[in-house]
């Protein structure tokens, strides 16, 4: 399906995704600050969703419990910030460590399993992990979560709460997230990954261990999910149990669903029309759900590969 | 001045001036292509007093926009449906009185979901799209954590009616106020001296184990042994648990009475349970906190057993026989009967003893910017210390749950409580604690803080 996509397109594939990034760069001039500061979340979710594409997208591992791998890295930032007063550099660090490690760790248990006992599994992990948060409310803040002190949001002297530091901080953030995850999926690494999607005896029969590589796409995909946690807690100053409900492992995914699962700009067109779509529904209508909820099922029913997926199959074969 | 009038001269804020200015056709067109002395006069002077009371003209007419975060759907959508019904109630009764320093007052309900990252969008999309002057109305503690950061950064009041502790915890921000509802810590320690004195000093906690659970679990236990009781078992149970039975064998023998605050759909199992697990023989006082019960009708089937219990309510949901004398003219005003449901449905059961927070936080917010002279987003720092400076505030239809005391450095209002026992299914008042009752030390001062 991507094999065209993930390795042909050359300097054309380049010079689209640094397009986009010039684009982004400059929207904190001619947005308002309202949107700009959505486009800063919108950033940020696009890079948990980048994670979660590496993992359902390329490698085929359908998990249903990212949301342990965002608040992993949301609480290894936001507690060593609140506890011992870290700065947000080495904050951030540790959120994105945080991420990966704990897919890591996930990883080397349930893919033991495969189709839907992996979904099963990081689901029961997931739960687990939003229990555990609750369990420790004196340390964690449990439910209500806990608001990061400004001066623990602070980066090379700038203040993240801030607009301008903010929308940079995030740009560099999704920047180079996007760039990490081009050049992953079309490098040899990455075409394995996309074998085991395809076919995992075929791919263990030319000599690769499935294992490994799935763990070690997983464990990419944490360090993405950290980062957006981690980036969601220093950039808007919460870091709270709810970002490990069930809600965000379902979200990345309708995300990656949307703008084409497998693609590379696909998390960031996703997450931009699912977060334009609710604030326009919500705008019309009380029950803006529904028509979010309508505007998928005709997705699915008209554009199964989602947007960019779709745009790939009929026009522009070599979109990675 | 009929003639400044349809040229829009005099009225710049009149949008109906250029209207008229079409209708009323070519003489006027003519009149202003050439004018008279004495209307160039007219106009001069009337440009002269509209230059030197610009401030005054616009703020006539210019409506103060006040945010509204709406927990419309999610989990806190029973909540929701009541803080908008009573919130509009005393947006009306506050338009109809004058407004806010004689300017029309509007209301913008943005749904939050009960989520805490949405919940920081509606503050940004309320403040910076819709131009609010101020944000109000959130009730669950996790949505104003996640939102008063980002209220912080906008520098916009952010006037929560939650109940949670965490404004008077210090955990939060100068923008961050909660006037309209005591918190929750006050709530609990004001319950033990009547506890301990009518239903018994040896109690047994059962609580929800998440943060909910645990604010009942530190303040109360404190608050008895204050009394000179105490907590003989505390039982926390897991939020994911769907029955109950076999919880209640650690409840010690000698217990005299069971604290109990589930929450949620589980509330009714757990009730059940209770009543099979003690059948009809002798059983503890039940004493419970009425959040179980918001929105639910107490003659419910299943609920039998908690006939003749106990229960915390702020603002009794059925009207007590002496009720204070502007209840009528607020059940009236919200659509809410002497029952605590609503006029045109019995059924749908009123959060009642929350939901006043809402009309009070209006009424306090029009006391603070008339206090200010508020004119517009550049006041908006002067506004909170107009709010800090605010103290007592006494009994009246601006504040129809009882007097209440702003304190000004923890930026948490204090009131009475109330006491209801279930008689014949319905909660019948049985007492009233004093502010002194839920009197705590300040833990944090807000005033002393950068805005």
């Amino acid at each position: 399906m991507t094999g065209g996509g993930v390795t042909g397109g050359g300097v054309k594939v380049w010079v689209l995704h640094l397009a986009l990034l010039a684009v982004l760069f400059s929207a904190q001039f001619w947005l308002s600050p309202y949107h700009a500061t959505n486009l800063v979340r919108i950033m940020v979710l696009a890079v948990f969703a980048m994670g979660y594409n590496l993992a359902f997208g390329y490698t085929g591992l359908l998990s249903l419990g990212h949301a342990l791998l965002l608040a992993a890295g949301m609480y290894a930032a936001g507690l060593p910030a609140q506890l011992w007063g870290w700065s947000a550099g080495p904050a951030f660090i540790a959120g994105v460590a945080g991420g990966g490690l704990m897919a890591a760790a996930v990883g080397l248990l349930a893919l033991r399993t495969a189709g839907v006992s992996f979904m099963i599994v990081t689901l029961m992990f997931a739960q687990a992990g939003f229990l555990t948060l609750l369990y420790f409310a004196p340390i964690t803040g449990g439910d209500d979560g806990f608001a990061l002190a400004n001066a623990s949001r602070r980066i090379f002297g700038f203040d993240l709460s801030a607009d301008t530091p903010r929308f940079l901080a995030a740009f560099v953030i999704f920047a180079l997230g996007l760039l990490a995850s081009l050049a992953l999926v079309r490098s040899p690494f990455g075409r394995s990954m996309v074998a085991m999607r395809e076919n995992e005896e075929r791919s263990r029969m030319l000599g690769y261990n499935p294992f490994m590589v799935k763990l070690a796409a997983l464990a990419c995909s944490g360090l993405y999910a950290g980062a957006a946690g981690a980036a969601y807690a220093l950039l808007f100053g919460y870091a709270g149990a709810s970002f490990a409900t069930i809600q965000y492992s379902i979200l990345p995914m309708l995300y990656v669903l949307l703008g084409g699962a497998g693609t590379t700009l696909g998390p960031f067109l996703g997450a931009l029309v699912m977060f334009a779509l609710i604030e326009a529904a919500s705008g019309l209508t009380s029950a803006y759900f529904f028509l979010v909820g309508a505007a998928l099922v005709a997705l699915v029913l008209f554009a199964p590969k989602g947007i960019l997926g779709t745009i790939r199959e009929r026009w522009v074969r070599w979109l990675p | 001045m009929k003639k400044l009038d349809s040229s829009g001269a005099l009225t710049p804020h009149d949008n109906q001036g250029p209207t008229r200015g079409r209708n009323s056709g070519e003489s006027d067109m003519t009149s202003l292509l050439h004018p008279t002395r004495r209307g160039l006069l007219l106009a001069g002077g009337a440009g002269l007093l509209t230059a030197a009371l610009p401030g005054h003209v616009a703020a006539q007419g210019a409506p103060i926009k006040i945010g509204f975060q709406l927990h419309r759907t999610g989990i806190g959508a029973a909540y929701g449906r009541w803080y908008e019904r009573t919130a509009q109630a005393a947006l009306k009764a506050i338009n109809d009185g004058g407004g806010i320093a004689g300017r029309p007052v509007e209301l913008l309900f943005e749904d939050d979901a009960t989520d805490p990252k949405r919940g920081a969008e509606v503050v940004d999309k309320l403040t910076q799209s819709d131009g609010c002057d101020v944000v109000m109305g959130t009730l669950f503690s996790h949505v104003v954590m996640g939102s008063a950061p980002r209220a912080g950064e906008l520098k916009v009041p952010y006037l929560v009616c939650s109940e949670g502790y965490h404004v008077a915890s210090g955990a939060l921000n100068r923008w961050t106020l909660q006037p309209g509802i005591t918190d929750v810590r006050s709530q609990i320690q004001a319950m033990a001296p009547w506890v301990s004195a009518n239903l018994g000093k040896k109690v047994a906690m059962v609580f929800p184990d998440y943060a909910f659970g645990y604010d009942h679990r530190d303040f109360f236990t404190a608050a008895i042994a204050a009394q000179g009781g105490e907590v003989v078992a505390q039982i926390a149970i897991p939020p994911t648990e769907t029955t109950f039975t076999r919880y209640f064998p650690q409840i010690p023998a000698g217990t005299e009475v069971i604290y109990h605050v589930m929450v949620g759909p589980a509330v009714l199992t757990f009730v059940k349970e209770l009543g099979e697990f003690y059948g009809s023989g002798a059983k503890p006082q039940l004493f419970g906190f009425i959040d179980s019960l918001e929105a639910v009708d107490t003659a419910t089937p299943g609920l039998e057993f908690l006939e003749g219990s106990h229960f915390w309510e702020a603002h009794p949901r059925v009207k007590p026989a002496d009720a204070g004398e502007h209840e009528a003219a607020y059940r009236a005003a919200v659509g809410v009967d002497d029952n605590g449901a609503s006029v045109s449905d019995p059924a749908d059961v009123a959060t009642y003893s929350h939901m006043f927070s809402t009309w009070e936080t209006l009424f306090f917010l029009k006391q603070a910017m008339e206090a200010a002279g508020y004119t517009g987003p550049a006041d908006r720092q002067k506004l909170v210390e107009a709010m800090e400076a605010i103290g007592d505030m006494p009994y009246g239809i601006e504040r129809p749950q009882g007097a209440k005391v702003f304190n000004g450095k923890t930026h948490q209002v204090f009131g009475t409580q109330n006491i209801s026992q279930i008689q014949g299914g319905k909660l019948v008042r049985v007492h009233q604690t004093s502010m002194a009752d839920g009197a705590y030390d300040d833990a944090v001062d807000y005033t002393t803080m950068a805005f």
